[in-house]
């Protein structure tokens, strides 16, 4: 198709978070040129979001701190169902990948001797989180721009071109991965979202660095970009996708005002002292702490208030307990008529602490309440409740390399990998995750690229032709329906054309907001049998209409085209989300089953694999795959106790 | 508090040309303008291009002028306006336009690639990097920065005169330049070569500055640009090239050598 | 000074007037926020609220020192009434001063000087204030409009900013800060003056000691507030922690800088207040009420 442009790359990165621009940055050092594009403006991809800090086991605050410790912290707060590899990797990797944050110009707070600083977080045993006040995603982000930067210019010092090895296409949006007819990556197609050109880049490796899926559910703390394209992409590029029924519902998103409902607010309130309290005054965490968490977590207020000051003495408050303990509590307390004005509970830094600690020690949270909702949190309590954050399933990737299974060339690091977190990420684990897992895909990415050699695969031409087609599916809708044709769209209309004229055209802001309602609603915090085979059904219907969807006006920075395109992503992974849950029938972690509500031994031994039965789009498959078992030596870590907890008895005498 | 209509007067057009377009529409409790504007875009003008993304004013996307005064859109409550106002937005006015909404900001994008990175100390490891917390609070205050653009929307220097884009970079990079002048660590000017702050003057165009503080009003991150960026820089400078006692001293230095 | 050709009145236009929406409307200018491919709006800027008040506020506030204390530069007349001097003419440093009484009449300028004497001194103070970065601030926004208030447009075709003579000179402020340290310490040394009665004898404190006291605290306050005595004191450092003593006192001084506005300000005014109490002590309108 002559209208398309095209570009040659090596390696291909689409993200450009934590983990895209990790991966861009080591693939470029690898020498290899490297695309990367990104959806939004470069430098405000969702990881600025991230508040808490970045969990590395340095020990710079309490030295006993050690990669043992951050990897059993890992597995536990996953519920051992993370894969073994990935949390070793992570933990083992994670202060290096900080540190050289620091020769790049990042800024940490620091400790009295020049360290750099670390904090308190849900799940981790020690003071773990390096930090700059509460935000940390953002000199993260800012940290790997300016490395970006530093780059171009030396390129720009070589060449005369600053974007000689490493370009940046900003608000661009990728709506397919291309294969060779063999079945190995060799390219992508996008488009450009200010003008609405279309454009392949060839390349033989990419990575998948997209972050979630937020979006499909209605209060939620991610940004609109976090559609579930890379899920999407991966699935439809033939790639499974794993874990998909485990969503963390961060515990304290905004209740009010309705416009922010869901923005996060950082677990540092909780970890510098913040507590959770119902209608009736009644800090009530303490009556949630489950069995496998009793001994860790104080009893009675004054030994969690001695935590503070004196951590070796105390036990840890259970406000600090992993995040899916907590959403749960706060959605029972709510449920039984304790909650708050505006369907939440009080979280109070103001009664703990000064005001100017509060101001220095959260900034951004202060700001934030300030601006937002008028609340002055060093005078009042915030209202909070839980909030879709984070997914942990994701596309199914090698440990070690990050490379997809079944789909040579593609590769996937990020919130968009799955396996790393198991059931239930703990805080603080998605920064260090996006830096361990994303130099990896960037530079498994960049070994298979070279040892391509000349011997590149190649997209046919009527590969493109389709996924053009589809792209502009949303104006051939309109112009169906309206049936006229010669608008400035251009391209052929798609296949809804002919079938349109009967049916009306779908508006994707509406369709967009009930699928938002029916994931929040039926495949949400709490999640019962009969409720998911409603969504599933409500999801087809969906997917039906989502096929005419149609937009107004033309190409240029259409954000209703743009919206119909993602639908497709967001109903896609919605159903992998909904037909997961419905399988596993157990609670674990992300994942709580009212009529299923205690965790199975059994079930640890399973994950469950999403794929798609054709690439064309056909239906979601569901299936099983046993969990690779942990290496005895990691089990050793841990208390035969605590493992019977977890693994099975023949798992433990194997 | 209820539901209200407001009248909404939102630019639509693109680089050809466009204008101020009527709306009303429905304005509900404790909502920011960017709500309204994605009421309007749900509702009313399906394809009217905005840039927004994370909604609470950390990311720094939907930079827009408000009844005239760049803000962000999603940290300008509604209720800071009265009922009856007629709430006007335009994009930003320094910068061209793409459509509606949005503008072509890659003046910024360029101007970053202009200011020489970090430079690492040499024969420090990575790891053994030792700074102390008041040493790095200035350049901390600085990396706030959300890279809204707003202060190089509202500058004069460049939103008046298109013909000074090119040898000025701007408050968010002169502070950038001011961020790496004070980071403890930074290597630029080790072998004695020029310091930031010189460079500042010669290459990034601090002259152009007359202080007049609009880039400090308007940053939604209440960064202290002026007093504590671009003054000290200028102050940098003067060291180096004008301050009578500093040129005495290096003269006797010299002589003593 | 401000050319003023294209200025909007905006403050007269209703909230509900539409501005044109035609791309090419006649009032559109072409350079600025008219320039081709910005986004088509005639108005120059689109600020609803009162914009014009600050700048205007400060036009006239430094046009009426400006007018009063150019009267009293030149007036050479009522600016010694013992114990009390005015800061206008102190150090007073030609022949032609009044004595005053082991004051600061220090006469290195013998007696071919036969204009006022406060020429020769008010230089200092008004050059640093002149280059001080507040001021520039005021009068680049108020008699200058470049520009009159933020997103409003200027009326200058051109603009090169700090960049060339004259305003380059601007980066002398620190020379004048110098200087202006010790204009205050010899204020400072007419302050302890105050302390003795009109006849040499020390123990006294009338209104005009309060009136001198307040004016040499705000004299010193907006002086050591200054942006460049900031840099000095600490600001140039690199590494404060190897510093302890100037980071705090770079603390206390940002503190004060913090009201560096309010300082300029206050310590303007008093100044014109002390003359003032001196010119009319001195012509015998007011009787100085004595304390002790």
């Amino acid at each position: 198709m002559s209208y398309v442009e095209r570009h040659a790359y090596d390696v291909v990165v689409v993200g450009a978070g934590g983990a895209g621009l990790r991966a861009a940055i080591e693939a470029r050092e690898q020498g290899l040129r490297t695309a990367v594009i990104c959806k939004s403006l470069f430098g405000k991809a969702h990881t600025v979001m991230a508040e808490g800090g970045i969990a590395a086991s340095m020990g710079n605050v309490n030295s006993g701190d050690n990669w043992q410790v951050h990897f059993r912290d890992t597995m536990r707060g996953g519920k051992f169902l993370n894969h073994w590899r990935m949390a070793e990797l992570h933990a083992k990797e994670a202060p290096d990948r900080v540190w050289e944050l620091e020769t790049w110009g990042a800024l940490f707070d620091r400790t009295p001797d020049g360290k750099i600083s670390q904090r308190n977080f849900g799940g981790h045993e020690y003071p773990r989180l390096a930090h700059v006040g509460d935000r940390t995603g953002l000199e993260l982000i800012r940290t790997l721009q300016q490395k970006v930067v530093s780059l171009q210019q030396e390129d720009f010092a070589d060449s005369g071109d600053y974007e000689s090895r490493l370009k940046v296409f900003q608000e661009c949006t990728v709506t397919r991965i291309l294969k060779s007819p063999d079945g190995a990556v060799a390219g992508v197609f996008g488009y450009v979202r200010e003008s609405g050109r279309l454009f392949v880049i060839d390349a033989p490796a990419v990575v998948l660095a997209t972050g979630g899926i937020g979006k499909s559910f209605k209060v939620t703390s991610n940004s609109w970009e976090y559609t579930g394209d890379g899920h999407a992409l991966a699935l439809l590029a033939g790639a499974p996708l794993i874990n998909m029924e485990f969503i963390q519902f961060h515990p304290t998103g905004m209740v009010w005002p309705p416009s922010v409902k869901g923005i996060l607010v950082t677990e540092s309130v909780r970890g510098d002292g913040g507590v959770l309290r119902n209608s009736e005054g009644k800090r009530f965490m303490f009556g949630y702490v489950p069995d496998v968490f009793k001994e860790k977590y104080a009893q009675t207020e004054e030994e969690a208030d001695g935590w503070y000051t004196d951590p070796d003495h105390h036990r840890r408050p259970p406000e600090l307990l992993p995040r899916d303990e907590v959403a749960r509590a706060i959605n029972s307390e709510v449920k039984a008529g304790r909650g708050s004005p505006h369907g939440g509970v009080f979280l109070d830094v103001s009664t703990r602490m000064t005001p100017e600690e509060i101001t220095r020690r959260l900034p951004s949270m202060h700001h934030q309440f300030k601006e937002l909702a008028d609340v002055d949190i060093t005078a009042e309590a915030m209202e909070v409740g839980p909030t879709c954050h984070y997914m942990m399933g994701g596309v199914a990737v090698d440990p070690d390399t990050a490379a997809a299974a079944g789909v040579p060339g593609l590769f996937a690091a990020g919130e968009v990998a799955g396996g790393m977190h198991g059931s239930n990420r703990l805080g603080g684990n998605s920064l260090s995750d996006l830096l361990v897992f994303g130099r990896r895909a960037g530079l498994y990415a960049a070994q298979y690229a070279t040892g391509l050699g000349d011997a590149r695969p190649v997209a046919d031409d009527e590969q493109i032709d389709r996924a053009a087609a589809e792209a502009l599916r949303p104006f051939g809708a309109a112009e169906a329906a309206a049936g006229g044709s010669g608008t400035d769209a251009g391209g052929p209309s798609g296949s809804a054309g002919e079938a349109a004229p009967a049916v009306p055209v779908e508006n994707p802001y509406t369709l967009h907001q009930e699928l938002q309602q029916v994931m929040n609603d039926l495949v949400g915090i709490i999640r019962r049998a009969p409720e998911m085979e409603q969504a599933l059904d409500r999801l087809a219907v969906l997917r039906e209409r989502a096929e005419r969807a149609g937009v107004e006006g033309h190409r240029q920075f259409n954000p209703g085209w743009h919206l119909a395109i993602d639908l497709r992503n967001m109903l896609l992974v919605s159903e992998c989300v909904a037909r997961a849950a419905l399988e596993r029938t157990e609670s674990r972690g992300g994942h709580t089953r009212d009529d299923h509500p205690d965790m199975d031994r059994t079930w640890r031994k399973v994950n469950l694999v999403c794929e798609l039965s054709d690439a064309a789009g056909g239906a979601v498959d569901l299936h099983r795959r046993p969990t690779a078992a942990i290496r005895p030596d990691l089990l050793d870590l841990f208390e035969r106790d605590e493992l019977l907890k977890y693994l099975t008895d023949e798992e433990l005498d194997a | 508090m209820s539901a209200y209509t407001a009248r909404f007067r939102v630019w639509r057009g693109d680089a050809e040309g466009g204008g101020l377009k009527d709306y009303d529409v429905e304005v509900n409790d404790g909502e920011v303008v960017l709500d309204i504007i994605h009421r309007l875009q749900a509702t009313q003008a399906t394809d009217l291009a905005v840039r927004w993304n994370c909604k609470a004013g950390k990311c720094g996307s939907c930079s827009a002028e408000i009844n005239g005064r760049p803000r962000l859109m999603c940290m300008t409550r509604m209720s800071v306006f009265t009922r009856d106002e007629t709430i006007t937005v335009t994009p930003l006015r320094a910068f061209p336009v793409v459509r509606d909404l949005v503008t072509d900001v890659s003046f910024n994008y360029a101007k970053a690639r202009e200011i020489p990175a970090f430079v690492p100390p040499k024969g420090v490891a990575a790891g053994e990097y030792r700074m102390a917390q008041v040493d790095v609070e200035r350049s901390q205050e600085f990396r706030k920065c959300i890279e809204c653009f707003l202060c190089q929307d509202t500058c004069h220097v460049v939103r008046d005169h298109e013909e000074n884009k090119g040898a000025f970079a701007g408050p968010r990079f002169l502070m950038r330049v001011a961020e790496l002048d004070m980071h403890p660590l930074d290597a630029a000017a080790a072998d004695g070569g020029p310091t930031r702050a010189e460079s500042a003057q010669d290459d990034h165009g601090l002259g152009y500055c007359n202080i007049t503080k609009c880039c400090t009003e308007v940053c939604p991150e209440h960064i202290h640009i002026t007093d504590n960026a671009l003054i000290p820089l200028k102050e940098r400078a003067v060291d180096r090239k004008y301050d009578p006692l500093v040129w005495l001293g290096s003269k006797i230095r010299r002589r003593g050598q | 000074m401000a050319t003023g050709t294209t200025s909007s009145t905006p403050s007269s236009t209703p909230p509900g007037t539409p501005p044109s929406t035609s791309p090419a409307g006649p009032a559109r200018i072409a350079h600025g926020v008219g320039s081709p491919g910005r986004a088509a709006i005639s108005a120059p800027h689109l600020r609803t609220d009162r914009w014009w008040l600050p700048p205007l506020v400060s036009a006239l506030g430094l046009a009426a020192f400006i007018g009063y204390s150019t009267w009293r530069a030149f007036a050479n007349t009522h600016y010694y009434a013992a114990p009390y001097v005015s800061p206008f003419y102190s150090p007073c440093l030609a022949s032609n001063c009044t004595d005053m009484n082991g004051g600061a009449d220090w006469h290195l300028f013998g007696n071919w000087w036969g204009l006022s004497p406060a020429l020769l001194v008010l230089i200092f103070p008004l050059g640093f204030r002149l280059t001080c970065y507040y001021y520039r601030k005021t009068y680049y926004r108020a008699f200058w409009l470049s520009p009159p208030a933020c997103a409003v447009a200027e009326p200058h075709a051109s603009y090169t900013g700090e960049t060339r003579l004259p305003l380059i000179l601007q980066n002398i402020h620190r020379y004048f800060f110098y200087l202006a340290v010790v204009v205050a310490g010899i204020l400072s040394y007419d302050t302890v003056l105050a302390f003795r009665d009109p006849h040499g004898n020390w123990g006294h404190a009338g209104l005009g000691t309060l009136v001198l006291l307040v004016n040499i605290i705000l004299i010193w306050a907006y002086t050591l507030s200054c942006h460049s005595c900031r840099h000095i004191i600490g600001g140039k450092l690199r590494h404060f922690s190897a510093h302890p003593v100037r980071y705090r006192m770079w603390g206390w001084v940002g503190v004060l800088n913090g009201r560096h506005m309010l300082l300029a300000w206050s310590s303007l005014i008093s100044v014109g207040v002390a003359d003032l109490y001196v010119y009319l002590v001195s012509s015998g309108a007011f009787d100085d009420p004595r304390f002790f």
